[in-house]
This record gives C-alpha cells, structure tokens and sequence, in this order.
C-alpha cells in the first residue's frame, strides 16, 4: 500500500513537468494553426522559417533529455553525446540522399553526388537498403544505439567513471569527426550530405512537410519525456539515482551497476539518434561538424542551465540556451562566444541546480514567507 | 603454471571433502559461477580466510592472514592503523583480489572467484566505514533498493512491491528505529541515524555474514548503547563480524576478539585475555 | 671601353702570386663590366673572373645565372635586388653597400641567354668544387649528380684527385659511376655497377633498375648475365639500405611528434595529474603563449633570431598569470568537483578564444621562425632531418627535466606533492595550500605557455590553436597514468613513434583516428593508464 502510495505521489508529483507539457501541447497546437491556417498578412502569422527554428529547437530538447539521462540521474557526464545525435542525423541523411534519385548536379539514379565526383562506379554495400524508409528508421535507432552498447560495456565493465568517461567520450566523438571528413568513408566527407529533395514523397520545401516534421518532433519529444518520466520513476530509475550517489554502495546491495549504466546509456543514445534523425530533415543538411567535441560539451551546458536531474529542466534549458544562440549570432556576434562561455561558468560556480534550482529556492522562500 | 593450477584444484575445499559437496553443488571450475542457494556450514564455519597476502606496490597490506569466523558468531577484530582491517574486507567482498590465499563462505563457495555483487548475492553483506546510503531516497526508497529480490534491470522498470515486501521493509523499520522517518531523505538524518539505515539496508538483504566497519565512530553514547544492542541482537541469526577502534564499545559487545597487527593476526579470545596478551600491550603501548 | 677590356686581358695574365691588390681592383672592374650587352662580351668576361681569386664571385656568377643580377641605370653599378613593398632595396654586390629603395625602372636586369647560362653553370660548379667549405663542395657534388651528364662527370673526375673529404669523394664516385655505367667498355661497367650499389642516391637505383629493363618479349635487353646479376643484388643492397634510413627517418619524426605531444600535455599533467583538475583551458593557455610569441616579434621585427629567447620567458609568466587568475575566480570553489571544474574551465576556454578573435581578428597571424631554425641537417642523400624538429625534441626534453627537478628537488615542489597526497595534514603541518594551489595552477598554465612558443614554430597561430590539441594532451596523460610524469613522458613518446609509423600504412588522419580508438579501448582495459598509482587511497 504504502509503495504504491509513495509511487503515485512521485509521478504527479511534478508540478514544473506537468507545466512543461502544458505549454508543449499548446505550441503543438498553436503553431501549425498559426502558420496553416492565419493568412500571411496577419500580424499572428508565423513563418515557415519560425517554424523550422522551432521544430530545430524540439530535436534539441530532446537531445539534451536524452544527456539528462545518464548524466542528472545516473552521474555519467558523456561528452560524446554529439556523436549518437550525428550517427541519427546521417542514417536520416542517407535515406534522404537515396530518395533524390536523378535530380542531383550528375543526374545519376544510384550515386549520390558526391560519390559521381569521386569516380566512384558503385554505391557501398553500407549504403544499401537506405533507399528504403524503415530501414534507414531502423538504423537510426539501431546505430548510435549499437555504438553506445559497445562502448559502454567496455566501458562500464572496466569501471572507467567520472571525468576519465567524460574524456574517452570526447575522443570518441572526436574521432568519428575526423573519420567523417575523410572523403574516402563515404559519407560525403566534409560537405557532408545536403540538397535534399522530399522525405516519403513529400517536398522537404513545402510549408505543409515543415509543420509534419514540427509537430512529428514535438511528438518525439513528448513520448521521450513521458518515457523517460516513467523510468526515472520506475525502481530502475531509483536504483540509477542511488549509482549517481553511491556507486560501490548499490554495487554491494547486488545490483548489477554495469548493467542498468548500460542500458540508460543506451536508451540515451537512441534517444539522441531520433533527436538527430528529426534534426536534418528541418535544417536540411548533416556534416561532421555535428561530430564537434564543442557540440557535445555545449549540450551538457543546455542541461546544466535548465537543471540536471529534472526532465523538464533539461527541456528548458535547451530551448533558453538555443533561442539565445540564434539571437545573439543573429544580433551580436562577437558576444555569444563570451556569453556562452560565461554562461558556463556562471552556472557551474553559483547555479549548481540550474534554473530549476534556481525558482524552487525562491518558491520554497516565498512559501516561508507566507506562512 | 599448468601444474600450479591443477595443485590448485585439488587443493580446492569442495574438492578435499568431496563428500560434503557431492550431489548439492556443481563442481565447475568456472570464474564467475556463483553457486547461489544454501551456505554449506556443516563444519560450523562459515567464513574461512586463509594464508591471504595482498600488497600495494611493495607494501604488505595482509601478510598471510588467516581467519576463520563461526556461524552466528559475533566477532571483533581490533588493530593499529594499517593493521589490514579495511584491506581485508576489501579482500572478502571481492573489491581487492589477493595475491595469495583463499577466501571461502562455508565450505564451498570461493569468495576470490567473485565481483562485488555475486559476493553480495552470495550473502555477505558490508557497512563501510563511512555511512554511505542513498542521500538522494527516503528511508523506506533506501529500505526497498536493498531488499533481497530480482535485482536485473529489465525487471526492476516494472517492479512494484508485495504486500510481504512492504511488511519487510516495515519490520527492518522498526528494528532499527527509523519508522517515523520514512518519507524523509537519508541525507537529512543525523550521523548515528544513517549508520542504522545502512545496517537496516544490509538486513533487507538477509546476507548471512555481516561485515561492520567502524559502526560507532562520531556517534553519541546513546546512539552507540543503541548501535550495541543492535548488534547483539543480530548475532545468532546472522554472522556479525565489527571492525572497530572504540574499546569500551567492544568490551560491551564481543565474546571473541581478534587483533591484526601488520597484516596477520596477532592473537585471538576473550577481551581480557587479549588484553593481558603482552605481544599485544606491545603493539597498543609501544612498551 | 677598349682601353678597359685590354687592362683587363693584361690583368688575366699576371700570374697569381701577385699582389693581392691589384686583383681585386681586376675583380672589381670585371664585375663592374657585367651590364655590356653583347653576350660575347658576357661570356669573355666570366670566363675572366672565373680565373679570379675573390670570396666575391660565386655568389655574383650564382645571382647572374638565376637572372636575378641587376644594374642601376643612372651610373651603371650593378647590384642585387630585394623586393620591399612596392618598391625593390637595392645592394651594391661588391661593397654589399645599402644603396636604398628605388623603384623598378631605375634599374635593369642583366641579360642571360642559354648558352650563357651554361657556360654560368657549368663555372659556377667548378667554382662550387673548388671552395674551401666542405658543405659548399658537397651541395655542388650532389647538384651535379641529380641532374649527371658527361660534361658533370667530366667536371668530377677532374676535380677528385684534388678532393681529400671522404663523404665528397662517395658523392663524386657515385656521379662519375652514374655515366660509366652507360660506356661500352665491360670492365669499366662493372665497376661502375659496384659503386653505385654502395650509394643511397635516388638516381643510382634507377640506373641499376634501368640495366634490368626488358625487351617486350620479355627479355633482359642486357646481354651481359654478370652484370645483370650485380645489378639485381646491387638493388637488393640499396634496397635494404633505404629501409633502414626510413626506418631511422620515421623514428625520429616520431620522437619530434611525441616531443611536441609531451610538450603540450606535461602542463596539464601537472594541473590534472597533480591537482586532480581538469583543466579544458589549458589549449587556449598553449594559444595565449603562441600569441606572446606574436607579440614578442612584432615589438622587435629587426631582432626575430632572438625572438624567441625573449617569448619563451615571457609566455611563461604571461599564460602562468592566466592560469593563477582561472585558478583563483573558479577553480579554487571547485575542488572536489570534476565534472564541474570540466565545464566551467571549457567555458573559460571559449571566453579566451573570443577574446583572441577580438584582439587580433579570427584570421591565423604568421610568426616567423629564426635563421638558425630552418634547414636541415643531410645524414646522406635519402636521410635528411630538419632543424626545428631537432630543436623541439631538445627544447620539450629540456621543459621535461626542469619540471621533474623542480618537483623532486625544490620545497615548492615538496609542498605541491604533499598537498596533492594529504591536504589537510599538509595544512595542518603549515603548508599554505591555497598558495601552492595557485603556484601549482600558475606552473602548470606557464608550461602550457611556453609549449605554446613552440606551437607557433609549428602549426598556424590562431584562436582555434588549443582546441587542435586538447583532447591529444589529455589522452596523453590518461594514456601514461594520471600524476606519473615518467607515464606522461613514455605515453607521449611512444605515442608519437607509433602514430608516425602507422602513417605510412594508412595515412596521417586515419593514423590519428586509430591511435584514439587504441587509446580508448586500452583506457577499458586499463582504466588507470600504463603506469597507474596504487593503493587504497586512490581506489577511494
């Protein structure tokens, strides 16, 4: 009785959760109504390029829920994170590559361009079967996923933790970045894959394919922040928790630590996949500047504004850090770099929880206060 | 090395008395096969350490140690600093291999061949020195994280609790004090209070021998009286074996006390005849 | 002009012993003959000077046959050119007088034509082979061997009875061997064909190679089966020979990455392997100390041989301040927290790196490298090792053993260790760890510093600089074992000769990509790197 009881508290209660899929569901809502259906000429249209910021900015939060994961509940600081988004993002480059058939520069039904620049007679036998649009789904989870088992079991086994993980994850990343850019791997080397047509059919230019992926991220990110709400609840969850505060601890009660690291950080991984697989089809290009060891390490600034250890910050995070980056860029150029580096530093020293944190304290005040 | 490992074979316990092990245990001579199911103490020990030597770059943590704890004994080991206590339950709950030696829970099941948790899941159960429960969870979440069940991860992402579960959990509560507080997170418990939801945590698991390291260091006299009655009240059911530095705390507790001096033992038997032991003044006065 | 040549027949034929006097003021108004347009007139008077005893000449005869010879037009003095700016700094070749910036037209290039610039070459490699500088002698040799023809052999077997230095005399042989080789004569063949499988030269190998050719029948178009037999083990010989130099040749490329690769990681052993920070500035530290250098030969554009002699104490102190600034706002409130200490330093990174693209633009500055830097030093024709790696190699070892004396021998470094093993008994025993906190910070940021005076000789200057080599210090120090300098000396090292020996195989970017992968599958294997510490203590 009294476990159930405890379990039905902890998931309602998540009072800024429940907020954060409010206000999602109403952009679900709101956007594809704004910019379907509002005429142009109105002052509440929002612009097919809004949209695709927004649904860009979705595929982020999803991403830095997926870091959340492994780092805000079970303490691994994996800066290759980048690197799971990026593997996502070419099996969904791969398959969008195949579908623009004889439209390319060459007009060459089988080669993408880039193999017909490099004399290549014949497509790699890696790249067969991404013609066809579950497979290359499939990879998308599959992939990063398969590369997170690996090297998390070797990994975990041998009881690599703390910042030496966080190193050989950005060796890691940084190693498939210099891999992709060779020209001889096949991806495309350093353009990357770009010039894409349509996805199933569909013009990847249309306003309408625009909202379709908008609101299919907003719907990916929904199912992850429900599924991930529902495991960090879970007793798998708790035991997470309790490897992030006493390793050797949970280790000598007999749970098998390797084991559930293992798979949150490949749950982790797939998750960061479809963020990526979601990604390239809205900014319309993959390269291996997503395999950057800055990406990954900024992902971890995304989560750490917003708060690890909660869903919802790491959302928040994401979506504050992004919206500031485009602005900045866009406005001051030579500050973002100083801001984003102060931001870290900032956060670190005197924001430990985060934004999260950060209302919760002065909630918890004004609650004092009152009382 | 061929010829080494077969002596080791022969040499094994459950090989030696081939008759006890007949028939209850598989004789496979795998790493890694934990023999799960019942501790065969039919010898009346149930926790053989012998002839063990570790050393950490040269230095001779454990020096052919050989201890052998009975089952339901309470057992206090004492010693100087870098005496070995710490090493050696490093070394009986599989986080330091040694060099040498045997380590053995009943007559059949090597502890040197296991990881931490297959020593765990064998059912000897640790405290370290420092209170290190889950700071994070509430008392009863800690309760339930240390309760001896399906531990896989697949099966804990739907796991829900029993009706026999919760009466578990709700008994460990109350035998060591901490019902009141249930629903209030570990790291705002006082000192004395985190030492007995870690030995609370141990009891969930059942284990049959009980390492407690140093279980009265920083505690008031009343929370040490309590710690005391505690453990005595464990003995019997479980094997509890207390490494401590607190005297009058041992002298109130113990029947049997060993003294480890440079990684052996030094002697061994009641509190006073220990105390009477010149070898040992020796090693406490420097006389 | 008539009466000029004539005083110049005469002076051609005093003999030599003369005062030396009068052949200068000969040398002189030959050179200052040089500007006359007939070519005739040209040749008549190289030929002269060519007889000439002056230091002078072969530089000028050199000049004249590059075509880079110039007279000034208003008083025929003829001079050299440099190009400043817009304009060209002329020097008078004989009194090597500074005679100021002109512009173009004021000045003329002294004509050559073919047969000229035959004639030229021809003197100038006689001259060459006659200087009394061994490495004059030598460059002449194997610039008359790579392009060989019977007048260069000619040349050489006039000039080697006179020659006494051994290496000279290889290189001659080799040269005349090269024509022999082509006679008619057998015996003159197969000595020839013995010479040249003694010698390392590119083009000795495919003479011998050129003997074995066959015919499209497949038949050897040699006749001579002794020959072809020497030829083929000749081969075999050279063949094994060159393996060895590029055996050595690799080796020593793979000393100088693994020099630069400690240089860059043994600041950061310090910080992380010491202190236990993670310090992800210390690039950008290493970039602070490029930058010094910049600075440092912009202030003294007339002195850059020295340049570095005055960067190297100065980006020190300069990335050493840096450090003991970071040290002090964040990372003495984040001891105890890696993973924090990981992201505030990565942003102190990025602010550095903003600031260098403000300060002095995103673009990539040029720093000079030295005089006494460049060029290389010839083992033998297929082995030559230039300078800067030499230097690098000596200049990291050099950093190395000043850091591990000043661990082992001083009291700063008795109190870093101490603080590092036992903070609160070394505070307890008087230590200001604070103090040596910031030391220790500032000592590890003031190496990468001066790793980053290094970096400048070697790779573009830049704000991008640190991030390059980050994660290739930081794999070095987890690779060796963290707070083992020895570790970080051998993990730097034999990971510097075995990227360099896997290039060849499979080039230097999938080299570097399986050195990581390695790295990372033997950090599973051995968490704790090659030569981890042990104990309790540490497990803790």
């Amino acid at each position: 009785m009294l476990g159930r009881l405890l379990f039905n508290k902890l998931l309602h209660d998540d009072k800024g959760g429940d907020r954060m899929l409010t206000v999602l569901l109403a952009v679900m809502v709101l956007v594809p109504v704004l910019n379907l259906l509002v005429p142009e000429s109105s002052v509440f249209h929002l612009s097919t390029y809004t949209v695709t910021l927004l649904g860009k900015y979705l595929t982020f939060a999803l991403l830095a829920i997926a870091l959340d994961l492994v780092w805000g509940y079970c303490g691994i600081l994996s800066l290759g994170h980048g690197a799971f988004f990026a593997l996502g993002g070419y099996a969904m480059g791969m398959y969008l590559m195949r579908q623009i058939g004889d439209r390319g520069v060459y007009g060459n039904a089988e080669l993408p361009d880039f193999m017909v620049f490099l004399n290549w007679s014949e497509l790699p036998w890696y790249w067969s079967g991404f013609d066809m649009f579950w497979f290359a789904m499939a990879m998308v989870v599959i992939v990063p996923g398969l590369l997170a088992y690996v090297f998390g079991w070797l990994a975990f086994r041998s009881r690599v933790t703390g910042v030496y993980l966080s190193i050989i994850t950005q060796a890691l990343t940084y190693a498939l970045m210099l891999a992709f850019f060779r020209n001889e791997m096949g991806f495309g080397g350093n353009n990357g894959l770009t010039d894409f047509k349509d996805i199933l059919g569909f013009d990847l230019q249309s306003d309408v394919t625009r909202i379709v992926l908008f609101t299919v991220s907003g719907l990916a990110l929904l199912g992850a922040y429900l599924l991930s709400r529902y495991i960090v609840n879970s007793k798998f969850g708790r035991v997470v928790v309790a490897i992030r505060d006493a390793e050797d601890r949970t280790r000598f009660i007999g749970y098998n630590v390797e084991q559930y690291k293992l798979w949150i950080f490949v749950l982790s991984a797939v998750l960061a996949g479809i963020a990526g697989a979601l990604y390239v089809p809205q900014v319309g290009i993959i390269n291996p500047g997503e395999f950057s060891p800055l990406n990954s390490i900024e992902l971890a600034i995304w989560v750490a504004i917003g708060g690890r250890g909660t869903l919802y910050g790491a959302v928040i995070g994401a979506i504050l850090v992004n919206y500031a980056k485009t602005y900045f860029t866009g406005a001051l150029p030579e500050v973002w770099l100083f801001a984003l580096g102060g931001l870290f530093v900032v956060v670190t020293l005197f924001l430990p929880r985060g934004l999260v944190g950060l209302f919760d304290k002065r909630r918890k005040r004004s609650a004092e206060v009152q009382t | 090395m061929k010829a080494l490992d077969n002596l080791r074979e022969t040499m094994r316990r459950d090989k030696v008395f081939d008759f006890v092990a007949e028939g209850h245990y598989p004789l496979s001579s795998f790493r890694h096969t934990v023999t799960t199911g019942e501790i065969d103490v039919s010898h009346g020990t149930i926790l053989y350490v012998e002839n063990v030597n570790v050393s950490f770059d040269g230095f001779k943590a454990l020096n052919d140690l050989n201890l052998y704890i009975q089952d339901g004994e309470l057992r206090c080991i004492i010693g100087p600093n870098g005496a070995g206590k710490t090493t050696m339950m490093d070394v009986i709950t599989g986080k330091t291999r040694p060099d040498t030696g045997r380590v053995y829970l009943g007559q059949s099941i090597d502890l040197t061949r296991m990881n931490e948790t297959e020593v765990a899941e064998a059912g000897v159960g640790r405290k370290f020195q420092k209170p290190t429960v889950f700071p994070e969870h509430t008392v009863f979440q800690n309760l339930e994280l240390a309760m001896k069940t399906e531990k896989s991860a697949w099966s804990s992402l739907l796991a829900s609790l029993s009706a026999e579960q919760l009466d578990r959990i709700d008994e460990v509560m109350l035998q060591i004090g901490l019902k009141e507080q249930y629903a209030m997170s570990a790291k705002l418990l006082s000192h004395g209070q985190k030492q007995w939801l870690e030995i609370g945590m141990l009891l969930m698991h059942d284990p049959r021998v009980l390492l407690v390291d140093e279980p009265v260091a920083g505690m008031t006299h009343q929370e040490m009286d309590r710690t005391a009655e505690l453990l005595t009240q464990l003995a019997g059911k479980h094997s509890v074996v207390v490494v401590e530095h607190d005297m009058d705390f041992v002298r109130s507790i113990a029947k049997t006390v060993t003294v480890l001096h440079e990684g052996s033992v030094l002697a061994e038997g009641s509190m006073d005849d220990v105390q009477n032991d010149d070898r040992v003044r020796e090693v406490y006065l420097g006389s | 002009m008539p009466i000029q040549i004539l005083y110049l027949l005469l002076a051609s034929l005093l003999p030599m012993q003369l005062p030396a006097e009068s052949e200068v003021i000969g040398f002189e108004a030959l050179v200052n003959q040089l500007h006359v347009n007939s070519y005739k007139e040209k040749e008549a008077i190289i030929k002269q000077i060519a007889t000439l005893k002056d230091s002078r000449k072969v530089t000028i005869l050199q000049t004249m046959q590059d075509g880079d010879l110039y007279y000034r037009q208003s008083d025929k003095k003829i001079v050299y050119r440099k190009k400043t700016g817009d304009q060209y700094r002329i020097t008078d070749v004989l009194s090597k007088q500074d005679l100021g910036l002109v512009d173009s037209g004021t000045i003329k290039k002294i004509k050559v034509n073919n047969k000229l610039r035959r004639i030229l070459r021809s003197v100038v490699a006689r001259l060459s082979l006659e200087d009394d500088d061994v490495d004059v002698r030598l460059t002449a040799v194997n610039n008359i061997v790579k392009n060989i023809n019977d007048s260069g052999a000619e040349l050489l077997r006039e000039s080697m009875p006179a020659e006494q230095d051994e290496d000279v005399r290889a290189a001659m042989k080799t040269g005349i061997a090269l024509m022999d080789v082509l006679s008619d004569e057998p015996s003159v063949r197969h000595e020839a064909v013995d010479v040249l499988a003694q010698s390392v030269y590119p083009a000795a190998k495919s003479r011998l190679e050129d003997i074995l050719e066959k015919d499209e029948a497949g038949n050897y178009i040699e006749t001579d089966v002794q020959l072809l037999k020497k030829a083929r083990s000749g081969i075999e010989n050279i063949d094994s020979k060159l393996e060895v130099y590029s055996f050595l040749e690799t080796a020593f490329f793979g000393l100088s990455l693994g020099s630069v690769l400690l240089l860059i990681a043994v600041g950061l052993a310090i910080t992380f392997g010491v202190m236990g920070v993670i310090n992800m500035a210390h690039g950008e530290l290493m970039m602070i100390g490029a930058y010094t250098t910049y600075v440092v030969q912009l202030m003294m554009p007339n002195h850059i041989d020295y340049s570095l002699f005055v960067a190297i104490p100065l980006a020190f102190v300069v990335a050493g301040l840096f450090g003991v600034a970071i040290e002090r706002s964040v990372i003495r409130f984040l001891y105890g927290r890696p993973l924090e200490t990981l992201l505030a330093t990565f942003g102190i990174s990025l602010i550095l790196q903003q600031m260098v693209r403000s300060i002095f633009s995103p673009l990539n500055r040029s720093v000079a490298t030295p005089e006494w830097m460049s060029g290389s030093f010839e083992v033998n024709a297929a082995l030559s090792l230039t300078y800067n790696r030499f230097y690098v190699i000596i200049f990291s070892l050099l950093v190395f053993f000043f850091l591990l004396a000043l661990l082992k021998k001083t009291s700063l470094g008795l109190q870093v260790r101490a603080v590092s093993q036992n903070r609160p008994m070394a505070k307890a025993m008087g230590v200001r760890s604070e103090w040596v906190d910031a030391l220790t910070f500032g000592l590890g940021s003031g190496i990468a510093g001066v790793a980053g005076v290094a970096l400048s000789q070697l790779t573009n200057v830049g704000p991008n600089l640190g991030q390059t080599y980050i994660i290739d210090s930081f794999m070095v120090v987890v690779f060796g074992g963290v707070g083992n300098l020895w570790g970080t000396f051998v993990s730097a090292m034999s990971l510097g000769v075995f990227n360099k020996f896997l290039e060849p195989s499979t080039g230097a970017v999938l080299a570097k990509i399986l050195v990581l992968v390695l790295i990372i599958l033997f950090i599973q294997k051995r968490p704790r790197g090659m030569f981890p510490q042990k104990g309790r203590a540490v497990e803790n």
